[in-house]
Parts: C-alpha cells; structure tokens; sequence
C-alpha cells in the first residue's frame, strides 16, 4: 500500500516560512473553497492555514540552538480523528494514504480537532467547516502539470530543500531513505498514532583529529624547526629534491 | 480545552431530562409492586414526561449552537460503528420518542394488559414503554460521556469515572427535578424522591471528587520533548509561527487566570452537592419552593461543574502554541 508523507529535515530548515505562504497561495486558490481570512489588515489578524513554521530554542545560554520547526497535518497511518467524526466527512483514503476532510459532509461540531493530539486541524470560520493539509491532493496527481511540478506547494517552495515528499511504504523511495539512514522520527509516539510525515534529527558535522595526525608524518626524525632555516635566497629543500 | 455554551446546555440539560425519566420511572415501578401509592397518572407521570421532553428538546437545540452547518446536522448520524458522538446523535431522539410515547400512554390512560408477571403483576405499555426508555436513558449517558471518555490523550477525561459522573450528576438533577416537581403534582412521592435526589448527590459526590483527586495528580504523557523529538532538558518555544489567534489558540485554551477556575471549582462543589442537600432534606415534607431551590441551585451548579470539567482538560496540541513572540 502507498502512503504519501513528508519528511522534514529540520537540520535544514532556516524558518523562513516560505512553506506557510505558499500552501495558503495554492489552497486558498483551489476550488475547494478559500482559506478565510478574519480582520486581515486590522489588530487582530486571524486566519486558516495548514501549515505553520514554529521556533524553539533548545538548551541554555550560550550552548543553545534554534530549531525552526513546520508543522502540519502528519496524515497518521491511524489517524484518531477520522473514527471519531459522525459524518464521515474525514477520511483516509486507501489508495495513498492522505487523510482528507469532506468540505461539503463536514458539519463543523470540531470534534476531530479534540481528537488529534497534534493541533493539525483548524476550523475555517469562513466556510464553517474543518480543514486540514490535503498534501497538495489536488496537485500531486495534475497530469496538466510537468511531472516536477507533481508535489506539494510547500515542498516546492521551500529553499532549502528541508521537505522531502513521496510513499515511506516503498523502501527505496527518497523519503524512505532519509527516514532509516538520516534518523527520521515521528512526533508523540506515545499515543500510537503512527504518524506518516517523519522529521529528521539536527545533525553537527564534527571531525576529530588526534595529536598524531598535527605531526608530520614524513618528519620521522622530528627535525623540523631544529636546523637553520634557508635564508631567502637560497634553495628550499622542495628545490632541490623530488620527494 | 474552551468550554463552549452549547455543550454546556446540551449535557447539562439532557442530564437532567434523563434523571428526570429515571425518576418517573423509578416512581411508577415502586407503585407498581405496591411500594409507594399510586399517583395522578395525568399529571406526574403525563406532565412528567412533558417537562423531561422540553429539557431535552432544550438541549437538543443547544447542541445546534455548537456546529458550523446545523443544516447538516442529520448526516451525524452515519458513523454510528466508530464514533460516540453519531451513536449519540441516534440515541437521543429514540430516548425523546420513547418519554414522548410513555407520556403519551400515560396521558391517555392506555393501559391495556398486554402480559401478567409471575406475581400476578400486569404489564401495560407504559411498562413497556418505562423499560425502552429507561434503557435508553443509560445509552445516553454512557454516549454522551463516552464523546469525551473515550479521547485518550486528554487525561482528564479518559476515566471510566467521567461516565460515572454523567450518570450520577445528570440522575441527581433530574430526581432532584422531579422532587419539586411532585411537590406541586404527586405530594406523597416528595419523601421518596427527595430521599432519592439526595443520595444519588452524595454519591455524585463523591464520584466527582475522585475525578478531581485523579486530575490533581495527573503527569503529561506528552511534553516538548516527545512533542518535537529533541531530547533535551530545556526546550522552550520562542514562536508559534504568528502573532494573531489561530483555531488552535482560541479552542484548546479556556484563556481564564488559576484563580477562576479553584473559584468555580469551590462554586460548584457548593452548588451542586452540600446546598441541594441541605435543601433537599429541609424540602423533605413536601415544602415545594425548598425543593424548586434545590434544583435551581444544583442546576446552576451544574452549569459551573460542566465548565470546570471542559476547562481542566489539557490538550497536547497546547504545547505547540505556548508563546507569540
């Protein structure tokens, strides 16, 4: 079975929500409705997305670290807010996975929000009803589109190439690979959840050099600095040997 | 989590409509075996049903406030196999036809025998009637409860004492309802549903006080660390992502000061349990306005326990939305 999921590599993301806007741009354009927006331009602005790009700063002055982290629906392999709504306006769909919200069977009661542990829900005021990330559905299987255009907006946009997109059932796709060999981790494991979207770990590039390997190791008899040093016009001993 | 006005009507008032049943019922069962003298059908057991039914119908059209698209709310009931929300949107309205039907029969004094018990006792419709709706008085309360018992991340309710509490609360108010309510209609049932109003209370009681001594000392299953899988003592967010309000700040979050909610905590701990108590015992003889207190006060209290219940319930999704900066 497919399941379509997205991996983001938080060693790579910079928080430049680029993501953020560009999923509202392309799912508030789509004939699904828009994502409405509340006092825009006014005081208190509010509004729907499916995506957010949150920051945490991680440890104690001066050893801390800046963690940009997106966050939207994970698409949960069993996803507690599908069982619970009494319309069946959420589902998963069997084919690949995605779970999605029925804009026209929802009848807003917010329950599913409860239900999932993670906040990846939001309730559009405009429409009155409960949306969520579609993982692009309506872009990924566009056969209009080029075949790189196939994924969603948000991968697209970002930058730095911090979110990966294809099916973690097959073992040898992109996705599949950064989740075993770069250490890709699911949130809230605790409650069984099984969440499709993975993150991958910060990761330091380290390189340790022994004392040994600060010698020259074709300087056996350790001579260097103990004879005179050639004066400037005079051969360098690259000058006179070949090595 | 929010508490919301809506849920607060619907379960309060369907509670009490169900424990009014109850209590209807109980009455007509304790005649029947000769326990307890016969009443004025018309009027106890006729109006009865009538009230329990506005009650009910009440909040029935709270709960309409809580959905975006009202004009969809008949398709709730389709997902009857998973969720307990749809099994309670179809229980409900068989529970309202069921007290509609027994007060009817009653109304109309049908009362054919239909069977004999063993003991020579007949069975009429409204028995048959009694028994359906009594039946489904409990489904309600276990659905209703269940819509939130059965949400495992949000610890404060995922207890099979949150199903208690439904039950005894929602009972107590209604026998509390129908002690003043026979006051006026059936006098000589007063003590025994007084008597009955107060001892489901002190067992509400102390169902509800073990939900709060379980609450008090609940540990989060899940904190920052599971919740962005870094491990690391000192994790603290810097930014939600957006300087506005969000669905997620406004729905998880009852946004009141620690001192609200011990004062409505201590409020209804008054309200709903020792002041109907007191009242009710005082009420015993059939003083019609002590026992009409009592359930104004108990209902009252009810509103606030129902508040408290929604606002202690800490959502995980709360930990992602913690600062704006």
């Amino acid at each position: 079975m497919t399941q379509l999921a997205l991996v983001i590599d938080l060693n790579v993301c910079v928080g430049c929500h680029a993501c953020v806007t560009s999923c509202k741009e392309w799912n508030t354009s789509g004939s699904a409705g828009p994502m409405g927006d509340q006092n825009p331009y006014g005081a208190d602005p509010t509004g729907t997305f499916f995506n957010r790009v949150q920051t945490f700063e991680v440890g104690e002055f001066p050893n801390t670290e800046t963690v940009h982290f997106p966050k939207s629906c994970l698409h949960c392999e069993d996803p507690p807010c599908v069982p619970v709504c009494p319309t069946g306006a959420s589902y998963k769909r069997k084919e690949d996975g995605i779970v999605l919200v029925n804009y026209d069977k929802c009848i807003g009661c917010k329950y599913c929000s409860w239900a999932c542990p993670y906040g990846a829900r939001e309730f559009d005021e405009q429409q009155r009803v409960m949306k969520k990330c579609t993982l692009c559905v309506d872009r990924i299987y566009d056969t209009s589109m080029n075949e790189g255009d196939r994924k969603p907006s948000c991968v697209k946009a970002c930058p730095t190439s911090a979110r990966l997109f294809g099916d973690i059932h097959d073992p040898d796709s992109a996705v599949s690979i950064a989740i075993r060999e770069s250490g890709g981790y699911p949130l809230m494991p605790e409650w069984g959840t099984h969440p499709a979207n993975h993150y991958l770990p910060r990761r330091k590039t380290r390189i340790r050099i022994h004392l040994d390997e600060l010698e020259r190791a074709d300087n056996p008899l350790k001579v260097d600095r103990q004879l005179p040093r050639p004066a400037m016009n005079e051969p360098t001993l690259d000058d006179v040997t070949t090595w | 989590m929010h508490p919301a006005f809506s849920v607060i009507f619907l379960t309060t008032l369907i509670g009490a409509g169900q424990g009014l049943f109850l209590a209807l019922f109980t009455a007509q069962s304790y005649a029947a075996f000769k326990l307890l003298p016969q009443p004025d059908a018309h009027a106890f057991y006729g109006q009865g049903s009538l009230l329990a039914l506005a009650l009910l119908a009440g909040g029935l059209a709270a709960s309409f406030f809580h959905l975006g698209h009202p004009e969809r709310a008949w398709r709730s009931a389709a997902m009857w196999r998973t969720s307990w929300l749809s099994r309670e949107v179809i229980v409900l309205p068989a529970f309202m036809g069921a007290v509609f039907l027994y007060g009817l029969a009653h109304w109309l004094d049908w009362h054919p025998v239909l069977m004999t018990l063993p003991g020579g006792l007949p069975v009429d419709p409204t028995a048959i009637l009694g028994v359906a709706g009594w039946v489904l008085a409990f489904a309600l309360f276990i659905c209703t409860a269940m819509i939130y018992a059965c949400l495992k991340f949000l610890k404060e309710w995922h207890s099979p004492l949150t199903v208690i509490n439904y039950i005894l609360l929602g009972g107590a108010s209604g026998f509390t309802l129908a002690a003043a309510f026979a006051a006026v209609t059936a006098p000589e049932l007063v003590g025994f549903l007084a008597g009955w109003a107060a001892i489901i209370t002190v067992l509400g009681l102390l169902g509800r006080s073990a939900s709060l001594y379980r609450n008090a000392r609940l540990k989060p299953t899940s904190t920052l660390q599971t919740a962005i899988g870094i491990k690391h003592p000192r994790i603290v967010q810097t930014t939600q992502g957006f300087m506005g309000g969000s669905f997620n700040t406004r729905e998880f979050f009852h946004g009141r000061p620690v001192a609200v909610l011990r004062g409505v905590k201590w409020f209804f701990l008054l309200a709903v349990f020792p002041l109907p108590l007191l009242l009710l015992l005082s009420g015993m003889q059939g003083a019609s306005g002590l026992l009409a207190a009592a359930f104004v006060v108990q209902y009252a209290g009810l509103l606030a326990e129902r508040w408290f219940f929604f606002a202690q319930a800490n959502h995980p999704q709360n930990l992602f939305y913690q600062s704006i900066a």
